[in-house]
């Protein structure tokens, strides 16, 4: 329950149907793939079969003349008519166009497109093409690439490495010099991604009579215009993006610039709306949407205590041949670089390779799931090292709630936690007695059973402030919201963002806030989504940033027009503002309160009795809001210190999980979790995202992986390969709330959006390695798959 | 993804669909439940040019309890397996095997035949139809032939059935000794549902002297197709099922099997996990014996 | 490769079009009837995003050619609206426990839910996990989904005779 006092919100933080799941359960959202419009062309790419590959020469002559086919599309034409794709880091010359120019850097990687009336024509048309290559040798394991000498992914870059930094923030090494104990490790996060169900798709439609490229798509990236629009060569207000496509789960990876440039210019060749759906195949191996693929080398200097001094941490992540943001993972982490811990000092060593493998998009967290296992690793490493339980160490380097606002030594602030607070209810809660005394029954049964805990932080709120650390060149300080807010003659509210969503309900969360600051019904508030080019600022739902920003975009929108209608009643009334009072949308003198403007006469006279308004005021009730990252618009000092995010929601996760001795199997019994991410909006949304976060921590902690074989080909083609949790992998999760407002935020909201994917893959390889513990083996590469679980129990042993 | 075109025809009797397999050999298959062919096709690794949909012909549904065994007409869903009375009563392996067999949706619509001709070497239903000597029936043109289980997978996913020969039912044999049965199947997958990474299947009776008296064991997963593990079931064959002798039909797997490395598995997963499931069938249907009323 | 005519029952109604053998119920019910609500997950039979209700049990429509559904029945995602097409009983459950969040597997959930409760009225936790463990989602991590299932069972018990 939350802690704010409930007396005092009228909507939020109370039970209340997500408007957004009226149109999803009845069959009727709107998703890219459910719109065909008349003479719409459909696409469909032809895989390069080699890693790594010298393009000679592509025959679409056959393919063609195909009847039904209106364009078979090569790098070579598209090289001549667009820009390369910017990537995020600066890099001149590693250059990204949506067909491979000359060379083919991936397994998969698009070496042409056809354009036919139908997809079944399209891939007919596929297999008449003709295409040699001289396969060449390919760059696969990230430690390798580094060396100087060796196949080089993008030759003109001079190197495989993308990026190399080094920030040392405290006084690291007086730290592990005065420490009692040093230890160090090596941590595995393997290449997965949250694969959506929904797989990314555009429908780009070129009307020559108004030059505008129309789009939807199934998107959840920022700058997506301004890519499109770099790319494509035309002026950013000739691309309109309908935001009101429902996007069938996106958690970060649905980028899609280089289908949409694609598929822009085959729609202004042609003519003619042209769609591209990513199939299964091609979305796993080709759209460029691997996640982080990293190696954590990390130290940690600590006291007899327990107490973490100082960490030193090498983070190599492979971004694959296109990195796109996928580097700046690396980089975002620093946020929350010391987790939720008191360490004085932190040397961080981060390096982005590129290899001949898909590209890497930003997953979920941005690189902060990835860091989070680490940090608990680490965690839990000192506590095994002194023989400590791990739940006392955590409590023991816990900031308290009396430290905050916190500053962690990569100069960020820490808004607000009580995190002892939100551990305690988990243990409540997962009845930890209980919980122990069944790990040990389990054990008695020859099982090996485990208890794992994870606490971490969710950074929210956004802030590309990381992209500086990695890119300085890029000074960019500015990562607004605003929503638009307007009550029409009929006394309707309809609140305006700038977006699309999937999934995270923010028509909901925008009517409430709404509903809260007019005293409105939410269910009676629309909220519509507008084009990019209705004019105002925003950027796109990810950072788990929306509940804060566009939150208090709309709060302050909304605060906004209850002055101008508090103006209007005053002036009416004839008395000043001080003297009337605002309940529920009428408005009535104080010193008379019989006296008084009904909403509906107050909207009638800001729309049509001019006669009627103060003098000064705008016909009408709408206004907007655009909204700053709180506590940001800094660059960094001289140390590298600067604040990133400015929220930090908390969870702490406790599964208990058995695992079979004879196969490797891990099976998680129970789940635990307790979440504090202050004022929650509406409970059912955030529930379902702390548990749906969950959900994919555990495919990445148990079962997914992007697999390349040796030969650098892509084994995980299908969903039979890359295998996500089914409801019979992911237990029923209890869950715990508490709340401890950000005082940053129009409502005391932080973020959630991230979820319990932040630290179900450190809980769980927590509760695994307690199982596998008294075996004396641990495992610290992700995911944990039963294979290999089971050779490092049983693999050396002589069969 | 999307198959390659072909031509489709609705069979309506198993004389309609040797006809069109007579004349088109090669270039034509049947499609049954769909649910492994589909996918094949959409992957153009399967590209017929005529589709012969066996699901209309009644004579490939159903399936009949007699007193030498029972036989499943190819067509039978899966999920009338799974509910069979028959099946529950008459061959408690494969009632046991049955829910392992991907999800109810895929059993809605997937077929005991069209397992059977597929041979997955990781699928429930060819393992249990090689643990329990089933006999496939093949219909051609020029005649019927009922063909042993054990010569009737070749390699992974091939069979001896000809292009021009149908499926139409698989007959399993009743056990008819004197004495308690007992059955154990257990299955390795990453998910629940998923196809085996490995997979046992035991049935054994035991006699009133406590000694057993018949054993079949097969795995799948182990080998390039499913095998009945000889040397186990000679092991177990005459004596009790005692923690010794389980031991010992378990280590006889080792030199019986052929197991291979694959993007799930490596081969030694495949060989370690393989004894311990041989094992663990074995234990089960020791008890399941023992539970058995006499 | 030659167009067939199809004529199937789709959410009561008799529904006819002509189609080429390749073409899967699954486009044809999108593309052909313009019942959208049925969702491409995988094309090969794995997500679950695609369950149509096919005679009355739940398939993946990925997974049937349009031509062999030639006079079969067929209830999808919409069919379960009532008839002005407002939310019904197992929908209006969903919305109430928020057991779906993009919506993009919930038919295709919805469907395998109706089927189950049709069979078994009051489902155990087992029975609705072997009901739904053919259909992958992304976002909820089932838990609300399984307040679903429990809240709809409840609602149509209390609705039947």
């Amino acid at each position: 329950m939350s802690e704010l006092p409930r007396k005092n919100l009228l909507h939020i933080s109370r039970k209340r149907w997500v408007k957004e799941d009226k149109r999803f359960v009845s069959g009727t959202g709107n998703y890219v793939q459910d719109q065909a419009p008349v003479g719409c062309k459909h696409v469909a790419l032809l895989p390069s079969p080699y890693p790594r590959a010298r393009i000679l020469s592509i025959d679409t002559a056959v393919a063609e003349a195909l009847d039904g086919v209106h364009a078979v599309l090569t790098g070579e034409e598209l090289a001549r008519h667009t820009e390369p794709i910017i990537q995020g880091l600066n890099l001149p010359n590693v250059i990204c166009y949506p067909l491979a120019l000359g060379m083919t850097r991936y397994a998969g990687e698009w070496v042409a497109a056809v354009a036919a009336d139908s997809v079944h024509i399209a891939e007919d048309a596929l297999e008449l093409i003709e295409v040699e290559y001289e396969p060449l040798p390919a760059i696969l394991d990230p430690e390798l690439a580094m060396a100087a000498d060796g196949p080089l992914v993008h030759p003109e870059h001079g190197s495989n490495v993308l990026f190399q930094g080094k920030f040392t923030w405290g006084p690291v090494a007086e730290d592990f010099t005065s420490a009692d104990q040093q230890l160090s490790f090596r941590a595995r996060w393997g290449r997965s991604a949250t694969v959506p169900i929904e797989t990314f798709g555009v429908l780009a439609s070129w009307h020559e009579g108004t030059e505008t490229l129309n789009i939807w798509a199934s998107i959840q990236m920022p700058k997506y215009a301004e890519l499109t629009a770099t790319a494509l060569r035309i002026p950013l207000d000739n691309i309109r993006v309908f935001n009101d496509v429902d996007v069938g789960g996106a958690y970060g990876v649905k980028r899609g610039i280089k289908h949409t440039v694609l598929s822009g210019y085959l729609s202004r060749k042609l003519g003619a709306p042209v769609r591209l759906i990513e199939d299964r195949m091609v979305n796993l191996a080709s759209g460029d949407a691997h996640g982080p693929d990293r190696i954590f080398d990390t130290e940690i200097a600590f006291t007899n205590e327990g107490i973490i001094k100082s960490l030193k941490i090498r983070a190599l992540d492979d971004a694959g041949a296109y990195p796109g943001r996928g580097p700046f993972q690396l980089a975002k982490p620093i946020s929350a670089i010391t987790g939720p811990y008191r360490i004085n000092s932190v040397h961080y060593e981060a390096i982005s390779i590129t290899s001949n493998k898909c590209g890497q998009v930003p997953v979920r967290g941005f690189g902060q799931a990835p860091t989070n296992y680490m940090i608990e690793t680490a965690v839990d490493k000192v506590a095994a090292a002194l023989g400590l339980d791990r739940f006392e160490v955590r409590r023991r380097n816990l900031i308290c709630k009396d430290e905050f606002p916190y500053m962690i030594p990569s100069g960020t602030e820490y808004d607000s936690g009580d995190y002892h607070t939100v551990l305690n209810k988990v243990l409540d809660i997962s009845n930890y007695d209980t919980l122990l005394k069944r790990r040990k029954w389990l054990r008695s049964q020859g099982m090996l059973a485990g208890i794992g805990v994870a606490t971490c932080l969710e950074p929210s709120g956004g802030n590309t402030m990381f992209e500086y650390l990695m890119n300085p060149s890029a000074e960019i300080t500015t990562f607004m919201e605003s929503c638009q807010v307007r009550i029409d003659s009929h006394g309707r509210i309809t609140g305006i963002i700038g977006n699309s969503s999937s999934g995270q309900g923010h028509e909901t969360m925008v009517a409430t806030i709404l509903g809260e600051e007019m005293e409105r019904a939410p269910e009676d508030i629309r909220i519509i989504h507008a084009d990019s080019r209705a004019g105002f600022p925003t950027v796109a739902p990810v950072a788990s940033r929306m509940a804060i920003m566009l939150g208090g975009a709309a709060a302050g929108a909304a605060r906004k027009l209850k002055d101008r209608i508090m103006q209007i009643a005053g002036h009416n009334l004839g008395r000043p503002v001080a003297d009337v009072e605002y309940e529920g949308g009428a408005v009535y003198d104080r010193t008379d309160p019989a006296r008084k403007l009904t909403w509906q006469d107050i909207c009638f006279i800001a729309h049509n009795q001019g006669h009627k308004m103060p003098d000064g005021l705008e016909p009408g009730l709408q206004t907007y809001h655009v909204i700053k990252v709180p506590n940001s618009g800094k660059l960094p000092d001289a140390q590298n210190r600067v604040q990133l995010y400015p929220c930090f929601a908390f969870q702490a996760h406790i599964p208990l999980v058995q695992v079979d001795p004879g196969t490797g199997k891990v099976t998680i019994l129970e789940y635990y979790i307790g979440h504090d991410c202050g004022t929650v909006i509406n409970p059912n949304i955030v529930r379902g995202m702390v548990i749906g976060g969950v959900a994919q921590g555990i495919g990445a902690a148990l079962y997914e992986k992007f697999a390349y074989n040796p030969d650098g080909q892509f084994i995980s083609g299908t969903l039979a390969d890359y295998v996500m949790p089914s409801v019979f992998e992911v237990p029923y999760v209890e869950d715990v709330e508490h709340c401890t407002p950000s005082p940053l935020t129009s409502h005391g909201q932080k973020g959630t959006g991230e979820g319990g994917y932040l630290g179900a893959p450190a809980a769980i390889a927590s509760a695994v390695n307690d199982a596998l513990a008294p075996r004396g083996f641990s495992i610290h590469e992700l995911p944990m798959r039963m294979a290999d679980i089971e050779e490092l129990l049983n693999g050396g042993e002589n069969t | 993804m999307k198959a390659a075109p072909f031509e489709y025809l609705l069979a309506d009797s198993i004389d309609g669909v040797i006809a069109e397999l007579a004349n088109s050999g090669d270039n034509a298959m049947i499609i049954a439940g769909g649910q492994s062919l589909v996918p094949m096709m959409a992957m153009r690794l399967a590209r017929p040019a005529l589709l012969i949909d066996v699901n209309n012909i009644q004579d490939l549904q159903g399936i009949d309890d007699g007193a030498d065994g029972i036989r499943i007409k190819a067509c039978t869903r899966q999920s009338e397996a799974l509910a069979s009375p028959i099946i529950k009563k008459r061959q408690p392996l494969l009632a046991k095997a049955l829910p392992y067999v991907g999800h109810a949706q895929t059993r809605n619509r997937g077929t005991v035949g069209g397992s059977i001709a597929l041979g997955d070497p990781a699928a429930e239903i060819p393992l249990v139809a090689t643990a329990l000597d089933a006999r496939v029936t093949l219909q051609k043109k020029d005649g019927t032939r009922e063909v042993p289980i054990d010569s009737f997978y070749d390699g992974p996913m091939m069979t001896t059935r000809a292009a021009d020969e149908c499926l139409s039912a698989i007959h399993i044999p009743q056990w008819q000794e004197e004495g308690r049965l007992g059955t154990g199947f257990q299955e390795v997958s990453q998910r629940h549902g998923d196809f085996a990474i490995v997979s046992a299947a035991a049935q054994i009776l035991i006699g009133k002297d406590g000694v057993c008296r018949r054993a079949a064991v097969a795995l799948g997963g182990a080998s390039g197709f499913p095998l009945r593990i000889a040397a186990t079931e000679a092991v177990l064959t005459g004596n009790p099922v005692d923690k010794k002798v389980v031991a010992a039909a378990a280590d006889a797997v080792d030199n019986a099997i052929d197991p291979q490395n694959d993007l799930h598995a490596s081969a030694n997963y495949r060989r370690r996990v393989a004894k311990v499931l041989v094992e663990r069938v074995i234990k089960e249907a020791a008890l399941g014996a023992e539970e058995e009323s006499p | 490769m030659t167009p067939r005519k199809i004529t199937l029952t789709v959410n009561g109604k008799t529904r006819s079009s002509s189609a080429e053998p390749r073409l899967t119920l699954l486009d044809f019910l999108r593309e052909h009837l313009s019942l959208t609500g049925t969702h491409v997950g995988c094309e090969h039979g794995i997500c679950g995003a695609c369950t149509v209700n096919y005679d009355s049990v739940p398939m993946r429509a990925c997974l049937i050619y349009a031509v062999q559904a030639n006079g079969h029945e067929v209830e999808t995602v919409e069919g379960l609206c009532n008839a002005d097409g407002t939310p019904g009983p197992v929908q209006e459950a969903f919305q109430e426990a928020h057991g779906l969040q993009c919506g993009y597997c919930t038919p295709g959930i919805l469907i395998s839910v109706t089927a189950l409760l049709r069979a078994t009225q009051n489902p155990s936790d087992k029975e609705i996990k072997e009901g739904i463990g053919g259909n992958i989602c992304r976002c909820t991590g089932y838990a609300q989904i399984i307040d679903a299932v429990h809240l709809a069972a409840k609602t149509l018990k209390g609705t039947s005779a």
